[in-house]
């Protein structure tokens, strides 16, 4: 069932100098847009939270017409910085959003593959890759990644650019038995690993740098099921 | 609009049409390239075929035709290929080659068409992969039949290389690649078996033939050392490198030990002292465990050969000796350190050896050990057990030999074992004064006290000690507080000996025990017969610990309790009861506890200690220079470690991804080969 969106309210026409105006206009609208903002999160939140839940994030995606393992709604979390993951506050609502100018949903919908490009721009990636993997460190100090859940999300952040490696290297975690679970460091090495090193020749590798041990291990296993 | 349902006589069709293309494609036939466009075609119906919703999934399908084809295949192109070269050995290895690498070819590009069914089906249903699908047809079709035919073929070529005729090398290492790929066992038994009883008998043969023709033992040793260096290429040209040290060990079997009496003869005679291969023979009977009168000759000219090249100064055969000895016995530390224990024990036929020549023996047992830390902690393990079960051999003996060790090796190799005898002089002063502080005899007790962390570490159990022995535990802590403020004792009763007394029918025997089957013995002084469900909840000993207990009393060489049933394992239902029959020719008797093997522990140990020792030194290094690159890290730290052990880069790497997540390096944001201490 379709929640209702906004209805857009006309502004009145103005007599007023031009800045006063535009400032007036604007600051009426930004409060507005706010109104709206919020208006939208009332719409998704839990009341006695006062958070949208993963259920709140279920009937969003929903009503965004994406799943919810969609790399997209990753990004609409990183672009509102927010920290739990299954759960958006109204401030990291409110950021992300009016960051996006989107106060309906038609709005943010809409607003989906611009944030796309803007985050695969090299100069965001590496950002929203690292925020990817914090976003699903769940417990106070944890600091690695269950190879189960590393295998999801590679899938979601990488799988579209990458997907071979991805293919690879989600299967070499399901057989190897050394790791259970995945570091940040390990994270990002496979990163720099897809960007770096062509594949499969893989002939830029060198297993005498510094390149996580998980990813020497990798490349030797491919090497050994190529021979 | 939903997509067009594809339906699978049709779907089949279309991929069935592409997989002939890949077969002529992966014999190498003249077709049209197979482009990676056809690739995507093909994967992509195969993952359409499988994403249709049901009753148009038809992964199942799907698999189960993919493998018919690849049965099929061999039915009927590889198998008559290979059956028309079966008169030919020489032919049948090559066909077997090219079809080996055809079929892999097709076997990869068909797990690559379906490998949509890879990563779900597959793994849902816990089916094979296509390639282990394809592999096993190729084992069980193809290998099982053929493989005593090839590998006669096979050795037929290697006696050829051996009496100096070119082979084709090529063909030969591609094929025993195939025995491989099929498995390590099969290589193993299907072929290197064979391969080494053939090799021992063509070297019997030689060696009998040299050994008689030759003048100088120099020949024999030049000819001998050309066919290890031959036998060593063959290895590089086309054996598994792993049968290399199998083959080593069969080659110089055949050529030095079986005719070592000669040999040692020959060398004397001539007054040479042959290095290699009086090397090889020492490492043969280092391995092998019993001692008989060749032993002692072999220990002798060690003797003499250490005089000679560690006493004097003679630095070109020094090294070469040095090398060859090393190389001889790489890997047998821990043998070394036991053969140290058994020397120093004198447990010998008839010849004893004076105290000096085994201080010599030791020393250069230590010397040519590879991995010293591996020796020294099996040194030290043995020497603790010498110096706790009393074996008779004197503290100023033992301290004599470490003295030497510490002034051959520098650093740590000596420091815990010169503490362990300490603690045990300090223990002797510390019994006399107990004995002082008891006055009235109760049960005659003598305590050790090991200082925790200088003794390898012993496990040992809990068990509820009778009233008697409880009072002693008492009294020596109440005394030992006398005399030191603020220790914890723990008792190690595994350690403990007891010499019980058993009164048995015809006559007493004392009984000499450990403290922990002292006790389960005690028990039976109020009631004659016990289950072994009574004995637990008395003593409170987990099962295992118990089992082993009751087996060395009543299941062993000497029965002092009768098991009900009498099996041969200790169950739960048991009844045991005291053996009045038992009796024996001595009046003294020593019931032994099955002993547990422990080489596995000591290397887990000093694996361990090798990691602490990697970390602190990585931050040591780190401290001192705040950032440096891998390469530099990874040689300071191998020169660092490099007396007592070589580590290698992968270990290297693996303590620094530790060292990273325990925050105390980073790696570095603009230099990712770099790395930088964390404060």
């Amino acid at each position: 069932m379709r929640r209702s969106a906004a209805s857009k309210k006309k502004s009145d026409s103005i007599t007023t100098s031009t800045t006063d105006l535009f400032r007036s206009a604007s600051s009426k609208a930004t409060t507005k847009e706010m109104d709206r903002i919020d208006h939208l999160f009332n719409q998704y939140a839990n009341i006695s939270s006062n958070l949208i839940d993963p259920e709140g994030i279920e009937e969003l995606c929903s009503n965004l017409e994406v799943s919810h393992t969609d790399i997209r709604i990753l990004m609409l979390a990183w672009k509102m910085k927010a920290e739990k993951q299954g759960y958006f506050t109204q401030e990291e609502w409110r950021r992300g959003l009016k960051a996006l100018r989107a106060d309906t949903i038609n709005k943010l919908k809409k607003a989906l593959p611009e944030l796309e490009k803007e985050v695969r721009r090299q100069s965001n990636f590496a950002d929203f890759y690292a925020y990817a993997f914090r976003y699903c460190l769940t417990e106070e100090k944890q600091k690695s990644i269950d190879i189960e859940t590393i295998c999801q999300l590679l899938d979601i952040v990488m799988g579209s650019t990458f997907r071979a490696q991805v293919d690879y290297f989600v299967e070499y975690l399901k057989i190897q038995n050394d790791y259970k679970v995945i570091n940040m460091d390990q994270w990002m090495g496979f990163y720099r690993f897809c960007n770096e090193i062509s594949f499969p020749e893989m002939t830029e590798y060198n297993p005498e740098l510094a390149w996580p041990l998980v990813l020497d291990s990798f490349v030797e296993w491919i090497s050994e099921k190529e021979a | 609009m939903e997509p067009k349902i594809i339906d699978f006589e049709q779907g089949w069709d279309y991929i069935e049409t592409g997989i002939t293309a890949l077969k002529r494609h992966s014999e190498s036939l003249p077709v049209p390239k197979f482009t990676l466009e056809q690739y995507c075609d093909l994967y992509t119906a195969v993952y359409k075929m499988c994403v249709q919703k049901s009753p148009y999934d038809f992964s199942s399908q799907l698999y189960q035709k993919c493998c018919e084809t690849m049965e099929e295949y061999m039915n009927s192109t590889v198998l008559p290929a290979l059956n028309e070269k079966l008169g030919d050995e020489y032919m049948l290895l090559r066909e077997l080659v090219e079809r080996w690498s055809n079929y892999k070819v097709l076997v990869r590009a068909l797990s690559h068409i379906f490998f949509y069914l890879q990563r779900f089906f597959i793994v849902r249903e816990s089916l094979p992969s296509i390639e282990t699908v394809g592999m096993g047809y190729f084992r069980d079709l193809v290998y099982n039949k053929l493989q005593s035919k090839v590998r006669e073929a096979v050795l037929a070529l290697v006696d050829k290389e051996r009496e100096g005729e070119d082979i084709d090398r090529k063909v030969t290492k591609r094929v025993l690649e195939f025995y491989i790929e099929i498995g390590m066992e099969r290589y193993e038994q299907d072929f290197e078996s064979f391969m080494l009883k053939d090799t021992a008998s063509y070297y019997s043969r030689k060696a009998s033939s040299w050994i008689q023709e030759d003048d100088s033992i120099n020949d024999y040793i030049f000819k001998s050392e050309q066919c290890l260096q031959k036998e060593k290429e063959r290895v590089s040209h086309y054996l598994h490198f792993s049968s290399e040290p199998k083959l080593v060990k069969v080659v110089e079997h055949e050529l030095f030990v079986v005719h070592e009496n000669q040999i040692l003869e020959k060398t004397h005679a001539e007054k040479q002292i042959g290095l290699g291969p009086l090397a090889k023979i020492f490492k043969q009977h280092v391995e092998d465990t019993t001692i008989n009168a060749k032993e002692q000759v072999l220990i002798r000219k060690v003797i003499e050969l250490h005089e000679v090249y560690m006493v004097t100064e003679c630095f070109q055969s020094h090294t070469l000796f040095h090398k060859d000895l090393k190389r001889a016995v790489a890997g047998s530390d821990a043998l070394l350190a036991t053969f140290c224990d058994r020397i120093i024990l004198k447990k010998w036929g008839s010849e004893e050896l004076s105290e000096e020549d085994i201080e010599k023996v030791v020393m250069f047992l230590a010397y040519i050990s590879d991995e010293k830390d591996i020796f020294a902690e099996f040194y030290r393990k043995k020497l603790a057990l010498r110096l706790l079960l009393n074996r008779g051999v004197s503290d100023d003996h033992e301290r004599s030999i470490l003295t030497k060790l510490k002034q051959q090796n520098r650093g740590q190799f000596t420091f815990k074992m010169e503490r362990m005898i300490n603690d045990l002089t300090l223990s002797r002063e510390n019994q006399n004064s107990f004995k002082e502080y008891v006055a009235k005899p109760g049960i005659g007790l003598t305590v050790t006290v090991l200082t925790s962390g200088i003794w390898p570490s012993y496990k040992t159990f809990g068990i509820n000690l009778p009233n008697e022995m409880v009072k002693c535990v008492e009294v020596f802590k109440e005394f030992y507080e006398t005399k030191t403020k603020g220790r914890k004792l723990t008792w190690i009763h595994s350690l403990g000996t007891c010499h019980v007394n058993g009164k048995f029918d015809q006559k007493s025997i004392e009984l000499i025990v450990s403290t922990h089957q002292a006790v389960v013995l005690l028990l039976f002084n109020t009631k004659d017969k016990l289950s072994y469900n009574d004995i637990q909840t008395q003593l409170n000993v987990g099962h295992e610990d118990l089992v082993w207990l009751l087996y060395s009393l009543s299941c062993g060489k000497y029965k002092i309790l009768i098991k009900e049933p009498a099996t041969e394992t200790v169950s739960r239902t048991d009844v045991f009861e005291f053996n009045s029959k038992f009796t024996a020719r001595m009046c003294r008797v020593k019931i032994p506890l099955p002993h547990v093997n422990d080489k596995k522990k000591v290397i887990e140990d000093v694996d361990k200690d090798r990691r602490y020792a990697i970390d602190a030194t990585i931050v040591r290094i780190m401290k001192g220079k705040k950032a440096l690159g891998l390469q530099q890290l990874v040689s300071e730290c191998v020169q660092q470690l490099n007396q007592m052990f070589k580590p290698d880069i992968k270990t290297i790497k693996m303590r620094i991804e530790d060292l990273i997540t325990r925050d105390y390096l980073e790696r570095d944001r603009e230099n990712p080969n770099m790395f930088r201490y964390l404060a």
